[in-house]
């Protein structure tokens, strides 16, 4: 099953340029992640000609800490999103468990995997009930998880009354995780690609993967096909949940502390990111791979400004300008890309 | 008698409000009261252009961005030695251009509304704090300052100048809401963007507009805020993009567009206000207040679907009952 975009308007074409076509399309899309990888090494060589400290040793296992987190939160927003569907209560889920680890270890020391699991528990508790109340609630996803967001925080808050948990009290192991790192490459990033590694696999082959994409790009023909929706959104919800719990506990381990409102206000730039990776916020397309690219990019400019020691007021000010030259030049070329398809089926 | 969501809400806020009265000392005082409203006078000045574009389908989370560059701006151009009567026109032209900056990215390069002001929500913000940085500029004279503050009433109510502001552009917009083509317009482009293309409206300079009076009215928002808490900073109102949105949805208006009206938004705006007073008057934690509205706006788009379910079933069953 391939997957193309949906424009009012498409061309009937004949099976033959159809196929032409689509791999035409399919070449467009694999363009946008070499165009943003691209712009990404565009962007490293000059920090890097610039300051050469940008790519030491030290530099570049920065830049891969800084990405870990948000590229896993990319990950689980993208296949929130390729199905016509919005989280935004990932920023305050990672809150959450982050707390929430941090409170279960504080003194005592449990295993590194307790807590993982402990952060990817708590995370999926919240994602089941989000993707409960937007599957068979059958409401508005952005209304449902701005309500959860609230939720969630004010759960935290309330919580957390304050209280901090702070480096001391987490036991070495868990920090371990965070410092850590084999062969030279921190644990955290090597931890975001597997993850990544293994939902791009499960999206491409798995039936249901494919079925995800079929909902995003239209609900009512994946509904007449015979897709489980509920079932399918249900579990980009619980996936996207358990994703930003793990992310949580990371963060545990990476800061060793942890206040209430970690990652707050997160869940847009978290968005920004997917965007930024090429996955269509109307669903149906991308891929996880263009959206943890955007994520990297997303962090490494603000890395490049601070290299570079451009004044941090204008840090987001570019990284704004930047998401919206990202995302107009994407859909200026799209456009022309179906134009030039139409042409050449009339022929 | 089908039971209206708008109305639901309305009847809320009353039931609200006369809890408030009955059960909380010094909630009715004219000082609690002016209070209580004057505090959310940003969030619901940035409603009313709020519910005219999520009725149209688009959305624009920039609003508290636009309002923080509004403020950091009066700030800036006051410490330089403006006139406040210059600064004022200045900052709404900004307010102008920020809107035609989103209308533009979205009728001509027909990009999706939330991926275009989640772009521009970082990059005003990031103008704010270029123009101002991380300080604060706090030395307003009495004579702006009084026409925000929620000292100053109209005489013989507890109406601040916000919100007769507010009261004012209401009456405006529930009459092009609800009375004009263009608001008809709105609820379809809302429904069918192509239909309503073909039915001759123009869609996209009715969206420009949307967005450039969103932009105007955000920067709007922003000098009320500057003088209402006396300080300009760049991060000001951070966040109330999520706020205004969640009061514009818990009023009843639908985000696929096309669906809502007015008096709903507002009914929204000021539950969420006077929520928000009484729970502080009777010393319930911010952290509460906070799970509540959560807790409100997942209510308030699950229960017209369970009401709407349970009625179906109901329905079904009287048919199955009488064949």
């Amino acid at each position: 099953m391939s997957v193309t975009v949906e424009k009012p308007g498409k061309p009937a074409a004949a099976p033959e340029t159809a196929r032409s076509a689509r791999s035409l399309v399919d070449a467009v899309f694999r363009a946008r992640e070499i165009s943003i990888a691209g712009a990404l090494l565009l962007l490293v060589l000059f920090t890097w000609i610039a300051e050469p400290r940008f790519l030491n040793d030290q530099g570049i296992k920065d830049l891969l800490l800084n990405a870990a987190i948000l590229v896993l939160l990319a990950v689980g927003q993208s296949v929130v999103v390729i199905t016509r569907n919005i989280d935004l209560s990932v920023g305050s889920v990672v809150g959450l468990s982050a707390f929430a680890c941090g409170k279960f270890v504080s003194g005592t020391d449990h295993g590194v995997l307790t807590v993982l699991l402990l952060g990817l528990l708590v995370g999926a508790g919240c994602g089941i009930v989000s993707g409960a109340l937007v599957s068979f609630g059958r409401v508005p996803a952005l209304v449902v998880t701005l309500g959860m967001l609230y939720i969630i925080q004010g759960v935290d808050y309330w919580w957390a009354q304050g209280e901090q948990i702070n480096a001391a009290d987490v036991p070495q192991s868990v920090l371990d995780l965070g410092s850590g790192s084999v062969l030279g490459i921190p644990y955290l990033p090597l931890i975001a690609f597997a993850v990544l590694a293994a939902t791009a696999y499960v999206l491409r082959t798995y039936r249901s993967g494919r079925e995800l994409y079929a909902i995003g790009s239209s609900p009512e023909a994946a509904r007449l096909a015979g897709v489980p929706i509920r079932r399918r959104v249900l579990g980009a919800y619980l996936f996207s949940g358990a994703v930003s719990g793990f992310a949580g506990a990371l963060w545990l381990a990476r800061f060793g502390t942890v206040v209430a409102d970690n990652a707050h206000g997160w869940e847009l730039t978290v968005v920004s990111a997917v965007v930024v990776g090429g996955v269509a916020i109307v669903g149906g397309t991308g891929t996880v791979w263009g959206a943890a690219l955007g994520a990297l990019l997303l962090t490494t400019i603000g890395s490049a400004l601070a290299v570079l020691k451009v004044d941090s007021f204008w840090q987001d000010a570019i990284a704004g300008a930047l998401l919206l030259a990202a995302i107009s030049v994407d859909r200026i070329v799209r456009v022309r890309m179906t134009r030039a398809l139409r042409k050449r089926s009339a022929r | 008698m089908k039971l209206r969501w708008d109305t639901a809400v309305g009847v809320l806020l009353v039931a609200v409000f006369l809890t408030g009265l009955g059960t909380t000392d010094g909630f009715a005082s004219r000082d609690n009261l002016a209070f209580a409203f004057n505090d959310i006078a940003e969030v619901a000045l940035m409603a009313l252009p709020m519910t005219l574009l999520v009725v149209a389908g688009q959305v624009d989370l920039s609003v508290a961005s636009m309002l923080g560059l509004g403020s950091a701006l009066t700030g800036q151009l006051w410490d330089a030695g403006w006139a406040f009567e210059t600064i004022v026109p200045v900052v709404l032209l900004v307010g102008v251009a920020g809107g035609l900056i989103n209308g533009w990215l979205v009728t001509r390069v027909g990009l999706p509304s939330l991926a275009v002001t989640i772009g521009t929500l970082a990059l005003y913000r990031g103008l704010a704090s270029v123009v101002l940085g991380t300080g604060a500029i706090t030395d307003f004279p009495e004579t702006y300052a009084k026409w925000a503050v929620d000292t100053t009433t109209v005489p013989g109510t507890f109406l601040t100048y916000p919100v007769v502001l507010f009261i004012v552009l209401a009456a405006i917009a529930a009459v092009v809401l609800h009375a004009t083509g263009l608001g008809r317009s709105l609820f379809a482009i809302g429904a069918q963007e192509d239909a309503a293309y073909f039915a001759g409206i123009r869609v996209k300079r009715v969206k420009l507009l949307l967005f450039v009076v969103s932009g105007l009215i955000s920067a709007f928002a922003g000098v009320v805020f500057t003088l209402r808490y006396g300080s300009a900073r760049a991060d000001n109102g951070q966040g109330f993009e999520m706020l205004v949105i969640a009061s514009v949805l818990l009023g009843g208006v639908d985000f696929d567009g096309g669906k809502g009206t007015l008096f709903g938004a507002v009914a929204g705006v000021l539950l969420i206000g006077v929520l928000k007073n009484l729970l502080t008057l009777n010393d319930v934690a911010n952290e509460v207040q906070v799970i509540v509205t959560g807790l409100l706006l997942v209510a308030s788009v699950l229960t017209p679907r369970l009401i709407t379910t349970v009625s179906a079933w109901r329905h079904r069953r009287a048919a199955a009952s009488t064949s």
